[in-house]
Formats: C-alpha cells, structure tokens, sequence
C-alpha cells in the first residue's frame, strides 16, 4: 500500500489561488469520499488530499476544477515516506505559515474525522495526531505569541495570571485595537470601557465587547478602577498622562499602548504598579517569540524524523502482512481438516483437542512471523515473503 | 545506610539544578526533586529510628530537616513545569545547604536524641517548617523582583523565559507566610512552655527569632502589595538565615 499527497500550500500558491481551491469541512469531506480512500485537508493555508494509493491525478484533477486553472506546475505531488513526513511537518504545526501554531492539529483532526478513512490512511492519521500531540507537549514551539495583538494579551497574563474579571479600557476603535482588545476577550478579560473620538464607532465596539461606549475626555476618570488600558488611536498627541494616573498602592495597571504615535506618556511606566508597553516593545517581544519558535522547532523536527523511521518500519512490514496471513490460513485449513477426521467426539474432549491444537499453531507460527516482521523492517521483506510462500506451496494454493 | 541515603538524595537534588536549567527538561527535574526528597526522608527516617527519638540537635542536624521541610514545602505549592524558575531558585539553595548539612555531621546516624520533652519537639518541628515556608517565600519575592525589574524594563525575551505573573507570585508568597507565622507561633508558644519548664534566658538566637516573627506578623496585618511585600518577604528571610546559619550553635 502507498501512501500519496497531492496538493497547493503558502508555500508554492499565492492566496488568490489557495482561496479558489478552499473548501468548507464538509465539502472537503465529500470531495475525498469521491476519490476513494482519502483524507482532503483544506485551510486558509493548504488544500492537499492523502491517498491511500499512488494514483494522485484524480485528486488532482478534482483540485484543477477548483482552481479553474491548471495545478501541475505548482502542485506538490509526495509518495511513501515523503508524504507521511510532510503530514507529520503539517500536524506538528512547522509547515505553517507561522510555525507552531495551534489550529492546524485541530484542523487536520477534523479532516480525518469527517473523511472516515480506510486501516491504512486511519493508520497514518493517528500517527500524525499523536506527534502533532507529542510536539506541543515536548517542546515550547506553540507557547509563545507570534502577533501584537496576542502579544499584548500574553503579556497582561504575565502581570495578572488568569485574565478572568480583569477590566480592559480600549482606548480607540480601530481594527489593530479591535483585534488586540479581542486577544485579551478571548482569554477572559472584560472590555468594560471603549473610548473614541467618535461616539457612534465606540458604542458599535463596545456593544461587540458588551462594554460601555465613553468619550475621551472620561479616560482619565476610568483609570482607578480598571486593570488593563489598551490604546490605539490616531490621535497627534499623548492622551494619558502620568498625572492622569490614580496611584495604584494594591493592584497594578497594565497599558498596551500600540498607537503611533502614542498616546500614553512614556512617564506612566515609570510610575510604582504600573506597566506600560508601546508597540516598538511589542514587536520586540514577537521577534524574540519567533526566534524561540525556530529553536523549537529544530527540536519538533527530531521527533517528525523519529516518527517518520517509525512509518517506514511499519509500511515495510505491510509487503509482508500477506504472505502472513496466507501462512496462518493455511495452517488453520489444515488444522480444521485433520481435526473434521477424527469424527464424532465428546464436546469436551473436542473442546480440548480445539484448544490444544489451536495452542500449537500459534506458537508454531508466532516466530516466523515476528521474523518476517523484522526482515521486512530490514527491507529483507519481500524475499521471505516469496521463501515462505514457495515453502508452503501458499502460491500454487491461490492459482 | 546513611551514606547510601545521603548520595541518591543529594543526586535527585543535584539532577533537578541541572535539569530546571533547561525548559525541555523540567520534568525530569521534578522527578529528580520527588527521588531526592523521598531518599532524605528514609534518610530521616533512619537517623530517628537510630536515635530512638529527636535526633536533629546539632545545628546541621537541623539545617538537614529544615533543607527536608523546604523541598516538602516545595513539592506541594511550587514544583509545577510552569514554575521552572522557581526550582531553579530554589533548589541550588537546598543543595548548598543539604552539603553543608552533611559537612557539619548532619546527615550521620547515631546520635542518641536529647529530646526527651515533647515541648521541645514541637518547638523545634513547628520552628523549621515555618522557616522552610519563610524560605520558600523569599525565593517566590525574588522571582516576583526579578519579573517586575523585567517588566518595567520591557525585557524582549519575556515571554520565552517565562516565570509565573505577578498576581501569581504574590498570592504564593501571601499563602506562604499566611501558613507559616501560625507554625512559627506554635513553634515560639511550644519553646517558651519548655524554657518556662526548666529555666533559662533568651539568647540571641531567640531574639532574632521573635523579631522575625514580629515583621512577619506586621506582614499579615498590613498586607503590603507589589515591591514593598516582596522586600518584607526576604527581609524576614534576612532574619531567619541569621538565626539558621549565624546564630544556630548559640541556641543548641
């Protein structure tokens, strides 16, 4: 059995081509059950369809429909060993636009579940399920933000731990603002306040959040009883002072200020409990993350190529599954025969003789077959498949 | 025996330094700290059953349960793979003291007890688990100054070196000292009843002692947040390795 993918990733299509060929789970699901024995595993990044096979044109073709062009000059086309170390790199999260992102093991999960694949592509998948598992487990390459507005949130938890119940000031209804503001919402934190300079943009912002829309001229008097001020406006000035600040003698503040210019005087940081981060700081701190993701990322490559020798060990003892399986048949048949002439026979002593014989086979046979196992992990495989077969006449019983 | 106990315990130790040094190796420095611990407390186990009774008299008889009592303290509130800093602050200390333990004959057996007084047992016990929490409350104020400093100064590498938030760290110290002043006093109560019992003055020792309890106390009224309870925090960790180290041959 050969295991194939066929497909188009950031790597090799420009997004106007990737968002033609992007399917929704269910369609991807129909789309490989149309194809056979196959996974289609379609993102933002990537559509690509394993196959349990090495006939990858159908899936292509189907692919070239989608796109309403032809793939073939930038279409990745992998077999054996190559494929199933390109499906590991995806579900560890370092074939990803940003390595070691979280979403794809999901995605790539829920392709598998939708799909229903055969024993050997369900084979693969869990393999790859597992080392995407293993990779986020074993080492830090998903731990660290890879965008401000992630940045901004990891660093509030940094100050306060768990972000539930603690209040946000967003400062500025913009879309950088909008996307950090809900970086901290997602992780639990409370955009009770939005400030704009005008009215109507920050009550549209503060009904998303289920805030409360103020004018600008009100920040000042939020300040005490917040924990988190996030600011980005347009505005020319600074428009929190370090006069502005209540002093905080039992809680501290945190300010993420990613306007420019800013809006919060460099001063308030250097005010007793409070934090402030402008957005220089911020993308100082994601160049930093980033460059720990490739540390450890050269780590998460180690195990892919582990798991990678592990699948090769395991596809070589495939060739040989057959000739196992016609040696146990065999075996039994003869086993069954003798036992039918013996004639009519007690229950329990036909019961014991079942049981013995039974006994006996298995014990006969169990070290030929870890044998063939390791030779075929050898890549001896074939030829004692052919010797057992020619052995036991296991040929000539299929003709 | 005792030989054959101190080494392993001291390479559990040992193992964890080195391990917490490296964030892929975390967990194999907690197993190293759960190992060592374990051997120290057969270790213990030895040196009472030997002594027929209290047998951590001498001061590095003592400083080896007190290092038994930090790492105890340790293993419950602190070794998470998450607060890989707070091993690596931590356990060096312990190593440093467990060594000097043995150099001063701590970790022999033999020793008959002199401990026939109850008073005097729970004295000492109730004294050296608080101090084990005092000590774990200064590391967690150390590392709550250091992430501060890194906060305020904007460190790039912040969220690669991670230590636990500031909230963390300053709710772990409150609940550390909150557990131990009550054995502290306990420990006081118990030592008074004793000198009570047979006589005697207060030594030095005793004096920094009630001093540090005094501060910690002040702790727990005032409640100071941020910075200024870190500073109470080591500042009464100060006084506890005045009284542990400088002071303990004075006291025996």
């Amino acid at each position: 059995m050969r295991l194939s993918v066929v497909g188009i990733s950031h790597h090799v299509a420009p997004v106007e081509l990737r968002e033609r060929v992007a399917l929704p789970l269910d369609r991807a699901a129909l789309l490989a059950r149309g194809l056979g024995d196959a996974v289609c595993l379609s993102t933002c990044n990537r559509t690509e369809v394993y196959l349990a096979g090495d006939d990858e044109l159908p899936a292509l073709s189907s692919l070239e429909q989608l796109a309403g062009e032809p793939l073939s000059s930038v279409a990745y086309r992998m077999h054996d060993e190559a494929a199933a170390v390109h499906l590991f790199r995806v579900s560890a999260g370092l074939d990803s636009l940003v390595p070691g992102e979280s979403e794809i093991l999901g995605q790539v999960r829920a392709a598998y579940d939708a799909a229903r694949p055969g024993p050997f592509l369900d084979r693969v998948f869990r393999q790859a399920l597992a080392l995407g598992k293993r990779v986020r487990a074993e080492t830090a390459i998903g731990e660290s933000p890879a965008s401000v507005p992630s940045a901004a949130a990891a660093l509030a938890q940094q100050v306060f731990g768990d972000l539930t119940g603690r209040r946000v000031l967003l400062v500025g209804a913009g879309r950088i603002g909008e996307l950090a503001a809900g970086s901290l919402s997602a992780r639990g934190a409370s955009i009770v306040y939005v400030a704009n300079r005008s009215h109507e943009a920050s009550a549209q912002l503060a009904e998303r959040f289920g805030g409360e829309a103020i004018s600008l001229d009100e920040v000042p008097g939020k300040l005490g009883d917040i924990d988190v001020v996030l600011a980005a406006t347009g505005s020319p000035a600074a428009l929190i002072g370090a006069g502005d600040v209540p002093s905080r003698h039992k809680r501290p503040l945190f300010f993420i200020d990613i306007a420019v210019p800013r809006d919060v005087d460099p001063a308030v940081g250097d005010l007793d409990g409070c934090y402030l981060y402008d957005i220089d700081d911020l993308e100082a701190v994601v160049a930093e993350t980033l460059a720990g993701r490739r540390v450890e990322a050269e780590h998460a490559e180690r195990l892919v190529a582990l798991e990678a020798e592990r699948f090769k060990e395991w596809r070589a003892t495939l060739d040989v599954v057959p000739a196992i399986a016609s040696l146990r048949a065999r075996a039994e048949e003869i086993r069954v025969t003798e036992l039918a002439k013996l004639g009519e026979l007690p229950d329990d002593e036909r019961r014991t003789l079942e049981a013995v014989t039974a006994q006996i086979l298995n014990k006969l046979l169990h070290l030929p077959t870890v044998r063939m196992k390791e030779a075929a992990a050898a890549s001896d495989g074939s030829k004692y498949a052919e010797a057992v077969q020619h052995l036991f006449g296991l040929e000539e019983e299929k003709r | 025996m005792a030989e054959a106990l101190f080494w392993p315990a001291l390479f559990g130790y040992g193992e964890a330094v080195l391990a917490y040094s490296s964030a892929r190796f975390t967990r194999l420095g907690t197993w190293g700290v759960r190992l060592g611990w374990l051997a120290q407390t057969a270790l213990l186990a030895l040196q009472a059953a030997r002594a027929d009774g209290f047998p951590w008299t001498s001061w590095a008889g003592s400083l080896n349960l007190f290092v038994w009592l930090v790492v105890g303290t340790y293993l419950i509130w602190g070794c998470r793979p998450r607060f890989r800093l707070l091993g690596l602050t931590v356990m060096p200390l312990v190593v440093a003291l467990f060594v000097a333990a043995r150099i001063g004959g701590g970790t022999a057996t033999g020793d008959r007890s002199h401990y026939g007084n109850l008073f005097l047992v729970l004295h000492v016990g109730f004294v050296l688990a608080a101090f084990a929490g005092f000590t774990l409350a200064a590391a967690l104020a150390g590392l709550y100054l250091l992430e501060e400093r890194r906060l305020k100064r904007r460190a790039a590498d912040i969220l690669r070196l991670k230590l636990p938030s500031l909230v963390t760290l300053e709710q772990l110290t409150t609940r550390a000292i909150l557990i131990s002043v009550p054995l502290l006093t306990a420990g006081l109560v118990a030592g008074f009843v004793r000198l009570r019992q047979h006589g005697g003055g207060i030594d030095a020792l005793m004096g920094v002692t009630i001093a540090a309890w005094a501060l910690y106390a002040a702790f727990i009224v005032l409640r100071p947040a941020g910075r200024m309870g870190a500073y109470f925090a080591l500042t009464g960790f100060a006084l506890v390795i005045l009284a542990r180290v400088v002071l303990a041959g004075s006291h025996f």
